[in-house]
């Protein structure tokens, strides 16, 4: 079977297109433009302008990379929520034009639950992890239990990604600052206290980022400012993960979201589990950060386990949350 | 101190729970762990602060008049806290056993005791059955380590909810005790118990897993 997905719930607008093979997913392609702001932070309407602009070149793109034609596509899956409202449209748009002309079956699908999908679909041995899903406006751990994909943990007020953004234009670093924020900080080890934010299972970053700017102006050097952000904030991250596997009893951990291509998050993630004696994954990284492939792969999951969508059922849902999906592929 | 045979009666994420003996009696300690995957600098401050903040937790709940086990020992630097071993069961290990009467009675005290840390803004953070002790009659709260002081409808509503998850998930034949927990709440906490039950309706809505 194979299946075209579009993902449009932020930045990114990407056509991934894959198939499956003895349950495992392979990605023929899997194509995609982000949108930049000029200055300041995204604006919705003109990310979604830059996706409706890109969305036929896009998809031609991943199309012309397999050598198929749309009509042996089998199915279109698309990114139902959560995201912003304006750019969920364009991808649902996009999607019910393609399915109008070529008479297709169409699934929306959560673009958080994708994200953990992915990672089992194309790791063989990664089963049954715990999700740490850190990117732009999402920070969660998310798990299998009791028959659904549960919050065990997230944050509560804005996601880490967002977090290194911020900090990235009160400094003046370009857009997506979270790599640059990785490079100043490798080269410093003095660490400056920042709030460390962890209320049971959640976590805040909007303190840490109030404090950060205080030391910049200061006059305290970025590097130093750089480092101690990330070791708080991924010490907190990954703390939240830690209980959330002993809660949970899995012996599985799983990266996801953009800031999982983060060397120093990484390594961190790798020595919690290490010292748990549990396995780590994190999937390549174009499969880490926004994509249609994850979106495709989720849309064939639920397509094969019996799930059908009417076109008038292919809504948006900006706060789509992740313990809504009900599960019928596991 | 002479060296004693010691017991780990429970490993969990952020620290090992040890029997062992103190000036001669049985106690138990609660012994931070480090972690190799963050820094020295935040390594050890948490694990002091939060050392700190538990033994304080434990002693307001005592003010309240909540049995919590003595505390013998508070040692910051590496994150130990000694305490009374208590003789007596964990409430989830007898819950199911217990007659009705007495399971009813059981959750009224439940209720008092979470509504008396309440009426101190103490919030336990992780009440489950696992966490409470019948000693003596005397029904003991442990393991304030996820705990604070907060005074918002907000986290007392949680506390409760996570009791209420807690007895519908272990002791799912009597989930409707909980309404019993409720009644004794109500008998005793200060404050606006109709906004911490609807606070606690929001929550379930919300469908949040803890």
């Amino acid at each position: 079977m194979i299946v075209l997905g579009i993902e449009g719930t932020a930045h990114t607008f990407g056509v991934g297109i894959v198939e499956d093979e003895d349950g495992c997913c392979r990605v023929l392609a899997n194509v995609m433009t982000t949108y930049t702001p000029k200055e300041g932070g995204i604006h919705p309407r003109e990310a979604a302008n830059h996706h409706a602009e890109h969305a036929a070149e896009i998809i031609s793109q991943a199309l012309s990379k397999t050598g198929f034609s749309m009509r042996e596509v089998d199915l279109i899956a698309f990114s139902k929520g959560p995201g912003l409202g304006p750019c969920l449209r364009t991808a649902a748009t996009a999607a019910r034009a393609l399915v109008a002309t070529y008479s297709k079956p169409i699934i929306g699908v959560n673009h958080c639950v994708a994200h953990l999908e992915i990672g089992r679909g194309v790791i063989p041995e990664c089963n049954d992890p715990v999700l740490l899903y850190t990117s732009g406006a999402n920070t969660q751990v998310i798990a299998f239990a009791e028959g659904k994909y549960r919050v065990f943990g997230e944050t509560l007020d804005i996601g880490i990604g967002n977090c290194l953004d911020k900090f990235g234009r009160i400094v003046g670093l370009p857009f997506p600052s979270g790599p640059v924020i990785e490079k100043l900080a490798s080269k410093s080890s003095r660490y400056l206290p920042l709030p460390y934010s962890v209320k049971g299972m959640d976590i805040a970053f909007s303190g840490l980022l109030t404090a950060a700017e205080q030391y910049y102006k200061r006059g305290e050097p970025v590097e130093d400012i750089c480092y101690s952000i990330q070791e708080t904030a991924f010490a907190a991250l990954v703390e939240v993960t830690e209980r959330a596997m002993a809660h949970t009893e899995k012996t599985q951990v799983l990266l996801g979201g953009g800031v999982a291509a983060n060397n120093r998050l990484r390594e961190m993630v790798k020595t919690m589990a290490e010292d748990r004696n549990a396995e780590f994954f994190v999937p390549p990284r174009d499969l880490c950060v926004d994509n249609g492939a994850m979106i495709a792969w989720l849309g064939l999951l639920m397509y094969k386990s019996g799930v059908r969508m009417k076109l008038e059922e292919t809504t948006i849902d900006q706060r789509f949350r992740t313990d809504m999906v009900e599960v019928t592929w596991r | 101190m002479a060296l004693t045979r010691e017991k780990i009666l429970y490993q969990g994420a952020e620290a090992k729970i040890v029997l062992t003996e103190y000036l001669g009696r049985k106690a138990v300690q609660k012994r931070r762990l480090h972690k190799r995957y963050r820094i020295k600098e935040i390594d050890e401050q948490l694990i002091s602060l939060r050392t700190k903040e538990e033994a304080k937790l434990m002693a307001a709940a005592r003010k309240q008049g909540v049995s919590v086990p003595i505390i013998y020992d508070v040692d910051l630097k590496n994150g130990v806290i000694t305490m009374e071993y208590l003789e007596g069961s964990r409430v989830k290990d007898i819950f199911n056993l217990l007659g009705d009467d007495e399971r009813r009675d059981l959750c009224y005290r439940i209720g008092e005791s979470i509504a008396k840390l309440h009426n101190g803004d103490i919030i336990h953070g992780d009440i489950t059955t696992s966490n409470m002790i019948l000693y003596e009659d005397r029904l003991y709260f442990i393991d304030f380590g996820l705990g604070e002081i907060n005074s918002e409808v907000e986290a007392k509503g949680v506390d409760l909810h996570v009791l209420m998850e807690a007895i519908a998930s272990t002791h799912a034949k009597y989930t409707g005790y909980f309404t019993y927990v409720i009644e004794g709440y109500q008998n005793i906490y200060h404050g606006d118990v109709k906004a911490i039950k609807s606070k606690m309706e929001e929550i379930i809505r919300r469908g949040r897993y803890r």
